[in-house]
């Protein structure tokens, strides 16, 4: 069967990995190249290599970076960030990339979902959304989580599904940097509503997190950045420490 | 030299940048020349069976690649590529594979429920037949699969399989024709490993 999987995702800016909290105060970490290296030899199942900054200042991602990344690590690679159009795909996935996530570029044109689905494959398409509370309703924000899009999180979820997306990317902006748990509840309005995979993102603070999460049977996949950053958990022995607790691990 | 047959389908850069990363030798080509002159041979392939088929044929790699096979060239066949080895697909329609292999090619979510489609991450391997292909691949290894179609009706190439509601062949291989149903260019340090055996067969 298959295993459930450990995300480190690099938040790449100006060619350098950072990590914001709540996405500001941003801090440098390290070579993106060399963390891709890091992670890999550590047993990260995946990594995701995002532009921070791309949706909202119009930057194009680093594609030598990428390219260099995907030359050295042979494991599945996710790029966002910046996504707009099917040129971008393809820039991307010609550097190295297995996967696309697309965020703010699939809400100004939700068509790009089913387009790049049609060209690449369903599993070349992640759909990855930015999701905050809002009177009471999950809401889709956009830029980084700067914008109310108005977009309900439910709606769009399914939306993404039924128009070919392989995978959701679940950010909670609620949680996201206050390293206190995954948004279990976010989590699992959403996961109840689409059978494709649910990469949970945003909260995680100690291995005990991703256990939460595994066992609530809420995602397939735990995302994180700062912690596996910073060494506050380190993702060996996460996994071993999930195995022991009959989660199954690839190790 | 390995050739690694560009015939318009799918992403070869992870490919190539591992065979490269291993110091094995490889050209990624569509000339005739060259794959014949290849010391082994990967067949790589994303996308769908019926279009991946058809430009076998229309470019003429489908004639050169069963010349070869015959003449005991070792070819690894990859995701799609390993699915067009069997004889015949049902993914969306009827179509004629390589027949380098017995068995075809179903859609996986008519044998399974409650469990998606694709089949999609890190699976392990179960060996049902101990060949050279794993001198360096242990059970307890992982693969990392993507793919909705699985090949039935294989007994005689089975090698091994990953369990997922189904076993589905991972693994197949007769003689020097070979396949692998996940890709060992994303499976890390084993996926490496397994290369590197193929290339030193």
């Amino acid at each position: 069967m298959i295993t459930k999987r450990i995300i480190p995702c690099l938040d790449v800016r100006d060619g350098r990995v950072v990590k914001g909290v709540n996405f500001e105060g941003i801090k440098d970490v390290a070579s993106p190249v060399d963390m891709a290296k890091f992670y890999n030899e550590s047993g990260a199942d995946e990594l995701v290599f995002y532009d921070i900054t791309a949706s909202h200042e119009g930057r194009r991602l680093f594609t030598d970076i990428l390219r260099q990344a995907a030359s050295e690590v042979f494991i599945p690679l996710t790029v966002g960030g910046g996504i707009n159009t099917l040129d971008d795909f393809d820039r991307v996935l010609k550097c190295g990339a297995d996967k696309v996530s697309v965020n703010s570029g699939a809400i100004k044109n939700p068509e790009l979902i089913g387009k790049a689905a049609k060209k690449y494959g369903d599993q070349c398409v992640v759909l990855s959304m930015d999701v905050k509370r809002v009177d009471g309703q999950f809401r889709v924000f956009q830029n980084g989580g700067r914008i109310d899009t108005g977009i309900d999180a439910l709606e769009w979820a399914v939306y993404g599904q039924k128009n070919g997306a392989g995978e959701l990317v679940v950010n909670s902006i609620d949680t996201d940097g206050l390293k206190n748990g995954f948004d279990l509840e976010m989590l699992k309005a959403i996961s109840d509503l689409v059978t494709i995979p649910v990469i949970a993102s945003g909260g995680a603070g100690k291995k005990e997190d991703f256990l939460d999460l595994f066992n609530a049977g809420v995602a397939d996949a735990g995302l994180a950045a700062s912690i596996f950053h910073f060494k506050q958990v380190n993702i060996k022995e996460l996994k071993l420490y999930l195995r022991e607790n009959n989660i199954e691990m690839r190790i | 030299m390995i050739a690694i047959i560009d015939y318009g389908c799918g992403n070869l850069f992870s490919l190539s940048r591992s065979l490269q990363f291993l110091g094995i030798e490889s050209k990624i080509t569509g000339d005739a020349a060259e794959i014949s002159d290849a010391d082994k041979i990967i067949l790589p392939g994303v996308g769908a069976f019926g279009d991946a088929a058809e430009k076998l044929n229309s470019t003429g790699h489908a004639d050169l690649l069963k010349k070869l096979a015959k003449e005991g060239r070792y070819i690894l066949g990859i995701c799609l590529g390993m699915q067009l080895l069997f004889e015949k697909s049902y993914e969306y329609g009827e179509h004629s594979g390589l027949g380098l292999l017995e068995g075809g090619v179903y859609p996986l979510d008519a044998d399974i429920s409650g469990l998606k489609v694709p089949h999609m991450g890190w699976n392990k391997l179960d060996i049902v037949r101990d060949d050279p292909i794993f001198a360096n691949t242990g059970k307890d290894d992982y693969f990392y699969f993507v793919h909705s179609f699985y090949a039935k009706n294989c007994d005689s190439c089975l090698l091994a399989t990953a369990e997922y509601g189904v076993d589905v062949p991972a693994v197949a291989g007769r003689d020097n024709v070979y396949g692998t149903q996940f890709h060992p260019e994303k499976s890390g340090e084993k996926g490496l490993a397994l290369l590197k055996t193929f290339a030193e067969l």
